[in-house]
């Protein structure tokens, strides 16, 4: 049962996005819509004709599978509501951070296949931000790594080792830098925006149209949420299930909403209270955030806690 | 026992004829254009193909148990004595320089079919044949006789296109490596006179008993002499230019194997020579390696020609080697030799896959310059649909060496990645941030690598053609594919078997450290018991799996709906050509600004006028990076060099008479003071 705890995040991910959007409208004073909509998007994608640009060859039509199909896979790894019990996984969180690489790897390939400078720039971007997020998100998961004595994310969650001290705040904050960069939001990227001068992660997916745009957003949606899982399992694992039990799986999954629910209020608040930087002050939050990870990693081996 | 006995015997006489015949057809290659007869057809390319595959049959026995010993031995004068003999570290380089060598000659045979260049062939043999007796070589002459061997046939490959700046790189590449050369012989006189042998096995008998300092000595002297020839960071200057000089395939071979000669070396002196070692050289190995590592790959980020971004790459994944043996020597001064064990398996493993996918990527470099005749990426583009296969094969290059699972250069960079993260265990402070810091340089040059090749392979190979070159290319020749592919297969199966993989370099692990490697299945990777493990075949079955579900549900929900070709968006302005793509150099400006502290980058921007300032008839823009190393150091050192060398001019006025006087002068200045 626990290897199929993956379909929560692929079947809720755009139940968390939506509960954002409508969030976010809320704080900004709108009705904002509902918040089953990227339910509705989706189906309408799927349904819709597809467009595809004449200069594009196969690895615009292969990427979006290669990055749905790299989210899920990443999305197996990760412990949701239980615990993997029997040790055996086919990864652990290193390679997760990698499997998640081999999606954007092609997703910025895709970027460049159409010959615009839209998606050229989006891929630029895109890559350039992920040289400051991947170390810094690295770094901050070693802390936590070395106290739970493995890399395996359901030992890190069970072992829940290095709770409430500063290295572990440091790392979180560090780490809740990382994903808001990773999932597109303001202050690094907008995801409402169509703007050529702001754009990454639209950039990129500029020329997708139908099906395939509908893949990229879904994997985008369960990206997202796994990003959150991630964060949880390794810094609020509290409360997450080792037996299995029906009780404890229930209780479990209770708090799991509850943790991702205050993710999407804090994603909603941080969208809603700052403005997006200038993308070449991003080196200056991004490079912050590496240096708390780092400062985590050294305050941890330093002080033992 | 009497059978078994004969056995050996019979298998160890076979064995040794095999490499004696592999050896003549290597110098009958060498020899074999000069018939006329043969000279055109592809028979010449038989003699080495045919010797590498023997080679490498053997290589690949040594690793999985085959005993090795003495080959062969010939006293030639009272202070020569070629000897060669095979042992578990001997046998995996033999296996990778084998590999290397059989799939650029496939490749050569296709490459050299058509066009005016011809194969080298001479110097192509010389070149790998002085490369196994390298790994091979078991005493001080042999080893530098081999070692001169391989440096000048390498510097006659180097220049043999024969224009200027091939010439200025081969300057370059002799005295760097004469440089290297001289401190490796500095380092055997040392070893010398310390044990009083120049045999290496009598040299690692009296090894325990070696004072402190001479293995101090002769760690630091095999690191900058062996560092030379493995482009370690500061003495990598002559590689990013020697490298690319090459014709594609020796580029392959220089790269994907010559380099890790000098890796090679260092751990025939630092781990199976001398055994012990203090903290303080793991921490300078894995500082050197870090900074290689975040170096290399930033550079290589900048550039925008294909082979020399392949060449800074190579000083990269040295620096992700050095990581490993880094940690390797942390951890067997502090006496844990299981994960000494462990990380010697992840730098040997990086060893191998680095050599395959960088010799994968620079014959597919080769294959493009062939068609296209120039690797500069802004002027390719769109090349993956004229030239399908190629492109496909430099993708599982670009992945591989972007670390990205499935494919084998992840494996060996998570095997790194682990090693270092168990640098916590070492007992001292400095060893415990040393090692996650190593850590974290890893992490950034795997993102930038990532970022690196997605331009080198987006830029060249998707888009638009960027030239009519390009744009006219056609696939490269079947056996060049057929040397592609085998390393691409290569690529894979060394990321899907890791269990595999390290058993093989276990015999070379087991050289190093003296300890085996870990035991595992052949699919997967346990570390340090619970610590973490891995299983890149799984990772690929679900990724497939996910995909196909993917998209049969996607033909359920959206079913047969149609899909529209057209143009891509172009703001309505109906013309959208090649010149409006994002440019290579433009793909890694971001971090052009960001690291321009370490970049230091200049523009210079030309603007002509027709009427100022408003209609501009031509701009020009030349911008260019800082390479800092060679700035602060070689530059200084070199007009150094050149000031001293014209004060010397005034001995040398070419007068023959001045000439005599001195060699008068010197006879009597003897006379007087000899006794």
């Amino acid at each position: 049962m626990e290897h199929l705890q993956f379909l929560i995040i692929l079947l809720l991910s755009p139940l968390v996005q939506g509960v954002i959007k409508k969030l976010k409208a809320l704080m900004q004073g709108r009705r904002g819509p509902g918040i089953m909509q990227p339910y509705f998007d989706l189906i309408r994608l799927f349904k819709k004709e597809m467009v595809i640009s004449e200069t594009a060859s196969w690895i615009f039509r292969a990427a979006p599978y290669v990055v749905f199909s790299s989210v899920l896979c990443a999305a197996m790894i990760v412990p949701v509501i239980s615990v993997n019990a029997d040790g055996w996984v086919m990864g652990d969180v290193i390679a997760l951070i990698y499997i998640l690489g081999l999606g954007r790897f092609f997703m910025a390939l895709a970027g460049l296949d159409t010959g615009t400078a839209f998606g050229g720039e989006g891929s630029s971007r895109e890559m350039t931000v992920s040289i400051m997020v991947e170390p810094m998100m690295m770094l901050s998961i070693f802390a936590a790594a070395i106290a739970a004595g493995s890399t395996n994310l359901s030992r890190i969650a069970e072992t829940h080792a290095i709770v409430y001290s500063p290295s572990h705040l440091l790392a979180l904050s560090a780490f809740i830098i990382a994903v808001i960069a990773e999932t597109g939001r303001i202050p690094v990227d907008n995801p409402d925006t169509h703007l050529e001068l702001t754009m990454i992660h639209e950039g990129m997916l500029l020329e997708y149209s139908g099906r395939y745009l509908a893949l990229m957003e879904w994997a985008h949606y369960a990206k997202q949420m796994l990003l959150f899982t991630i964060a949880i399992d390794i810094f609020l694992p509290f409360g997450i299930t080792k037996t299995g039990a029906a009780a404890d799986a229930a209780i479990s999954a209770g708090l799991y909403a509850a943790k991702i629910a205050v993710f999407s209020v804090l994603m909603a608040t941080v969208e809603s209270s700052r403005a997006k930087l200038r993308f070449f002050q991003l080196s200056s939050l991004l490079g912050g955030a590496f240096v708390l990870s780092m400062l985590a990693l050294l305050m941890y081996i330093m002080m033992g806690r | 026992m009497e059978c078994g006995y004969k056995i050996e015997k019979v298998l160890k006489m076979n064995t040794q004829l095999l490499i004696y015949f592999s050896v003549i057809l290597f110098i009958a290659g060498a020899f074999a254009p000069l018939v006329p007869a043969i000279r055109s057809t592809k028979l010449p390319y038989l003699f080495p193909a045919a010797g590498s595959f023997m080679l490498g049959v053997y290589g690949l026995a040594v690793c999985f148990g085959l005993p090795g010993g003495s080959v062969a031995r010939a006293e030639v004068l009272p202070f020569l004595t070629y000897s060669f003999s095979v042992d578990g570290l001997s046998g995996f380089f033999i296996l990778i320089i084998s590999v290397l060598s059989f799939c650029a000659t496939v490749y050569c045979a296709g490459y050299y079919s058509s066009g005016s260049e011809r194969m080298p062939f001479a110097l192509f043999n010389i070149f790998v044949l002085s490369m196994y007796a390298v790994v091979t070589a078991s005493n001080v002459p042999t080893f530098l006789i081999a070692w001169e061997t391989m440096s000048l046939s390498s510097y006659f490959l180097v220049t043999l296109r024969g224009d200027d700046s091939s010439a200025k790189a081969g300057l370059l590449y002799i005295v760097m490596t004469h440089i290297g050369t001289a401190f490796i012989m500095v380092m055997f006189l040392v070893l010398y006179k310390s044990t009083g042998s120049m045999e290496f096995s009598a040299m690692k008998a009296a090894s325990a008993s070696l004072p402190a300092n001479t293995v101090y000595a002769v760690f630091l002297l095999s690191l900058a002499g062996f560092g030379t020839k493995a482009g370690l960071i500061p003495l990598h200057t002559w590689l990013p230019r020697a490298h690319p000089a090459a014709p594609s395939a020796v580029s392959a071979l220089m790269s994907g194997v010559m380099i890790k000669t000098g890796i090679y070396g260092f751990v025939r002196m630092n781990f199976t020579i001398t055994g012990s070692s203090p903290e303080w050289f793991g921490i300078v190995l894995i500082v050197l390696g870090g900074v290689s590592c975040i170096f290399g790959v930033l550079y290589a980020y900048m550039e925008q020609d294909i082979k020399r971004v392949l060449a800074y790459s190579s000083i990269e994944n040295v620096g992700i080697i050095f990581l490993g043996l880094g940690s390797s020597m942390l951890f067997r001064s502090g006496g844990f030799y299981a994960l000494s064990a462990l990380a010697a398996t992840a730098a040997m493993y990086h060893v191998m896959n680095h050599a395959f996918f960088k010799g994968l990527l620079f014959l597919g470099a080769g294959s493009v310059l062939h068609s296209t005749h120039t690797v500069n990426m802004e002027r390719l583009g769109g090349l993956v649909k004229l030239m399908p296969w190629t492109g496909l094969f430099f993708l599982v290059g670009s992945i591989s060496i972007s670390a990205l699972p499935p494919f084998n250069g992840f494996v060996s960079e998570w095997l790194t990645f682990q090693s270092l993260l168990l640098g916590f265990n070492s007992p001292s402070i400095i060893a415990k941030i040393i090692a996650p810091l190593g850590g974290a340089a890893l992490a950034l040059t795997g993102a930038l690598s990532a970022a690196c090749f997605v331009k080198a392979f987006g830029i060249s190979f998707l888009g638009k053609p960027r030239s009519q070159e390009a744009s006219s290319s056609v696939e490269a020749h079947p056996l060049m594919l057929i040397g592609m592919a085998i390393l691409a297969v290569l690529c894979l199966a060394g990321g899907l078997m890791p269990g595999a993989a390290s058993d093989m370099v276990a015999a070379a692990v087991f050289q190093m450290t003296g300890t085996a490697a870990m035991s595992t299945g052949w699919h997967s990777l346990f570390i340090a018991g619970t610590f973490s493990s891995l299983s890149p075949a799984l990772i690929l079955l679900t990724m497939l799996v996910m995909a196909g579900a993917a998209l049969i549900f996607v033909l359920f929900v959206s079913g047969r709906r149609k899909i529209r070709q057209s143009c891509s968006w172009d703001c309505g302005i109906k013309s959208l050509d090649h010149r409006m793509q994002y440019s290579a150099a433009a793909f890694s400006k971001p971090i052009k600004l960001i690291f321009k502290r370490i970049y230091l980058p200049s523009r210079d921007v030309r603007i002509s006028y027709l009427l100022k300032p408003l209609f501009v008839r031509s701009m020009t823009y030349r911008g260019s990076i800082t390479q800092v190393v060679e700035k602060m150091f070689y530059e200084k050192i070199t007009s150094r060099i050149g000031a001293f060398a014209e004060k010397m001019k005034a001995l040398q006025a070419g007068n023959l008479n001045l000439y005599l006087g001195y060699i008068l002068a010197t006879l009597i200045f003897l006379l007087i003071f000899w006794t």
